[in-house]
């Protein structure tokens, strides 16, 4: 294959990625932004997502697109009950206080990922696609359903754009987000305001699983990456802005799939690593944020 | 009267740790020498977290600076273990300060992810540059890099003595630097930074001291770690070894001498305990996290501490 | 007698508002002076830039001599510039003595114990050096404030409202107290008490919106047309 179509398949990849990694940095920003709160386990929702997608599929017989659509419903649910609860019993008694909701969450992820591992193993397990179907450009054939996802996760992202910006529960989430105060003395419920913005952000990051599932297989120990490639794109995005994390999940989505085409994956990440940590320092506002 | 009970307590944990080797049989004596070295680890967390008030989720780095800075040196150079521990030590303080350089300009969340992040860049490093730091699979330190003036330290009795040695020194050090006008300062920092500056104080400087004194306890940790038990490898840096001094220091209760050690204890068995029963053991130490930091965020000396011993340094 | 503190055409702006707005201050060696004006004059922010806690968009600060305008707060401390705060700020966690003791041990040749029992002494606050600090009575934490701010061993203290909160009879101790520091040491007082202020100071400056509208002694202060309008007779 010549540089052209490589260059074009890295890129297919890369939107992929991107996609996928916007759900899942969209539902962690959504969480800082609005609670102020460095959820550290949201790669274990976004395992979670998966794992559940795979005992769904299982379970239901037949139709892979049936199972998968069951699974698209199911699995956000409950992740974001369990979210739910977890802020109810945890966060909510720690009363959001920044340094030890990161300590809680640490200890959440440890438990997830075990518990996980104990009922569910240690092996990778497949998720079938809904369906197969290939298109074929002129240079190689190419996954129908990676398409879709791509589809699936700007439908998904535009969805949770619309609830914030043109429904009463995203005005009353802008409103917390601004000032939990002033949001109590108007009459806001701010702890479930809290609570349905944890399992939302938790139940983004189950959904990103579910579309990537079918591509990549469940295991118990697939949370570290997307937590930390989310954790980089909110950051260079800006904490807590929805625009800016999009844009930095396209841009870090794209370039990881170019990058690791082309160079050492190991070294992407060392140097993404080491640039989330120098924006932090020099520009905590992130790259594309606006606020001084 | 108060500083004799302090210094009586804090030689009698090490005259107690001395005997024990005597007491205990084997299995327990080598768990011992583990345990002494990783809350040497704590230690050095506690003088960040504990007394200065830097909650850093990149120790993990530093351990694993003096673990590699002894071990890198005596597997390819055949440096024997002194100077390997003087190496790791050393390695330990300039990381720290080559971070605290960068990561003291930010504070509260921010610093934790930001040491978080430079942690993670140095665990990818060293698998990046596999073929010399021996990456996932990691080194088996060679003999001559074992051996302290003679004596082999893959024997158990030398061992035990080293770490025992290691371990009373960075006690002792703890106790002087949390009862000199150094430790008032950092603890000043932690309760109250803006006064403590409108006090003449840079935050800046304390901190950052604060952060190398740290340092050099956790490379010292770490290369003890690789000298003492033969093998150094990329699984001590990654981000479980910055959880663990974290854990051991608020069980044990942030902010005393003791705490570190017995945190590292309680929870070296407990993990033991619970690998026996299940492969998902790590389900524990998740658990004793959100468990300290709902119901007791002091830890256990601390709250002794707070509710009867008020001399507890 | 020559200025301890010169600053000159200090300007800080907030978003739109200028808090400090051109300000020409002097304070001379061993005077009390007074800072007052209406809630909002920029009397905070004007210590804020003398003590160094903000920087100025523009002006220079001189402190004996020396130019100052760039040198954080830390460092004007050690100078010998102390700033009490005005909402109270110890270490409520730590015992009295502790407290102080980190005053004192900033300059390090003292001896400690000794100090710090001597500080607590002229606050009168004997006694208390075991308790914790935010265990004290609301008037007692000010007195330790104060204490924290005397053992510098400063040559200005700055005093941000440092009888709000206090009952009457402590109000008498603290002139008395005021009174004997000077003048080794030189103060610039913020104080809504006017009795305080009229018995205290030797000069007095009125801020408000951000600029000097006088500066003299009392007699002439209360007697000045424009004061009157801006803020005494209202």
């Amino acid at each position: 294959m010549s540089f052209g179509p490589f260059l074009l398949l890295a890129l297919m990849e890369g939107m992929v990625t991107a996609a996928v990694l916007a759900l899942s940095a969209a539902g962690l920003s959504l969480v800082f932004g609005v609670m102020r709160v460095v959820n550290v386990a949201h790669g274990e929702f976004y395992m979670l997502g998966a794992v559940i997608a795979w005992f769904v599929t299982t379970m239901i017989p037949g139709s892979p697109a049936v199972a998968f659509v069951a699974a698209l419903v199911i699995a956000p649910l409950l992740v974001g009950a369990l979210a739910a609860a977890a802020d109810g019993l945890i966060l909510k008694r720690l009363n959001y206080d920044p340094e030890a909701t990161i300590v809680a969450t640490i200890g959440l992820l440890y438990m997830i990922q075990q518990a996980v591992l104990s009922l569910y193993g240690p092996n990778a397990n497949p998720v079938a696609a809904p369906f197969e179907w290939r298109i074929q450009l002129p240079w190689f054939g190419y996954s129908g359903y990676k398409l879709f996802v791509v589809a699936a996760a700007a439908t998904l992202l535009l969805a949770v754009w619309a609830l914030m910006t043109r429904t009463k529960a995203g005005l009353v989430m802008r409103a917390t987000q601004i000032d939990r105060t002033t949001a109590r003395a108007f009459g806001i419920n701010v702890d479930r305001v809290y609570m349905g913005t944890f399992a939302l952000g938790a139940g983004l990051a189950a959904l990103a699983a579910v579309l990537i599932v079918p591509i990549q297989q469940a295991h118990y120990l697939m949370g570290g990456d997307p937590l930390l490639l989310s954790f980089i794109v909110v950051i260079i995005g800006g904490l807590g802005s929805l625009r800016g994390t999009l844009l930095a999940a396209l841009i870090i989505g794209l370039s990881d799939g170019v990058i690791s085409m082309f160079f050492s994956p190991t070294l992407a990440k060392i140097l993404a690593t080491l640039l989330v940590a120098m924006v932090l320092v020099f520009r905590p506002q992130g790259l594309f944020g606006a606020r001084a | 009267m108060t500083a004799a009970r302090i210094w009586a307590l804090h030689l009698a944990l090490i005259a107690a740790l001395f005997a024990a080797q005597y007491l205990l049989p084997p299995y327990h004596v080598t768990n011992l020498a583990r345990i002494m070295v990783l809350a040497v680890f704590a230690m050095g967390y506690n003088l960040a977290f504990g007394y200065t008030g830097l909650l850093s989720l990149g120790h993990a780095l530093f351990f694993a600076a003096g673990m590699y800075g002894g071990g890198l040196l005596s597997y390819h150079l055949g440096w024997t273990a002194l100077p390997a521990l003087i190496a790791g030590l050393a390695a330990g303080g300039m990381m720290a300060g080559a971070v605290g350089l960068l990561a003291l300009r930010t504070t509260g969340v921010s610093f934790m992810i930001v040491t978080l992040m430079f942690a993670q860049a140095g665990y990818l490093t060293i698998l990046y540059f596999g073929p010399t730091t021996g990456g996932d699979e990691g080194l088996n330190l060679p003999a001559a890099g074992r051996s302290l003036l003679g004596f082999s330290l893959s024997a158990d009795g030398p061992r035990y003595l080293v770490a025992l040695g290691l371990f009373s020194t960075a006690l002792l050090c703890c106790l002087g630097i949390a009862r000199s006008r150094l430790g008032r300062i950092m603890v000043a920092m932690r309760e109250n930074e803006e006064r403590s500056r409108m006090l003449g104080y840079n935050p800046f400087t304390v901190k950052l001291i604060a952060l190398v004194l740290s340092g050099l306890f956790s490379g010292l940790a770490g290369a003890a770690y690789g000298v003492l038990f033969g093998y150094v490898g990329a699984s001590f840096a990654t981000i479980q070894y910055s959880i663990l001094p974290m854990l051991y220091v608020l069980l044990g209760g942030a902010g005393t001498v003791i705490g570190p050690f017995l945190g590292a204890l309680l929870m070296f068995y407990l993990i033991d305990f619970a690998s026996g029963l299940t492969s998902a053991y790590l389900f524990f130490v998740g658990a004793a996290l959100v468990t300290l930091v709902l119901f007791a965020p002091k830890g256990i000396l601390g709250t002794i501490r707070e509710r009867w011993l008020g001399w507890l340094p | 007698m020559a200025a301890l503190i010169e600053a000159r055409g200090l300007t800080l702006h907030f978003g739109g508002l200028r808090a400090v707005d051109g300000v020409d201050f002097d304070l001379r060696a061993g005077e009390i002076h007074a800072l007052i004006g209406p809630n909002g004059a920029g009397k905070t922010t004007l210590v804020g830039l003398l003590s160094g806690r903000r920087r100025p968009d523009q002006g220079t600060i001189r402190f004996a001599g020396e130019d100052i305008t760039r040198l954080p707060a830390h460092a004007r401390v050690r100078l010998g510039i102390a700033y009490t705060f005005q909402i109270t700020s110890i270490f409520p966690r730590l015992t009295v003595f502790d407290n102080v003791a980190l005053a004192v041990q900033m300059q390090n040749h003292a001896p400690l114990k000794e100090s710090v029992h001597a500080a607590l002494e002229r606050v009168g606050l004997s006694g208390f050096d075991r308790q914790i600090a935010g265990t004290l009575a609301y008037g007692h934490q000010r007195l330790l404030e104060v204490a924290m701010g005397l053992a510098l061993g400063p040559r200005v203290l700055i005093l941000d409202e440092p009888t709000q909160g206090l009952a009457a009879g402590e109000i008498e101790g603290f002139k008395a107290l005021v009174q004997s520091l000077v003048p080794v040491a030189s103060i610039l007082l913020i104080e809504h008490n006017m009795d305080v202020v009229m018995d205290l100071a030797t000069r007095i400056t009125v801020l408000n919106f951000g600029k000097v509208l006088a500066t003299g002694t009392p007699a002439a202060i209360r007697a000045d047309k424009a004061v009157q309008e801006a803020y005494l007779g209202a």
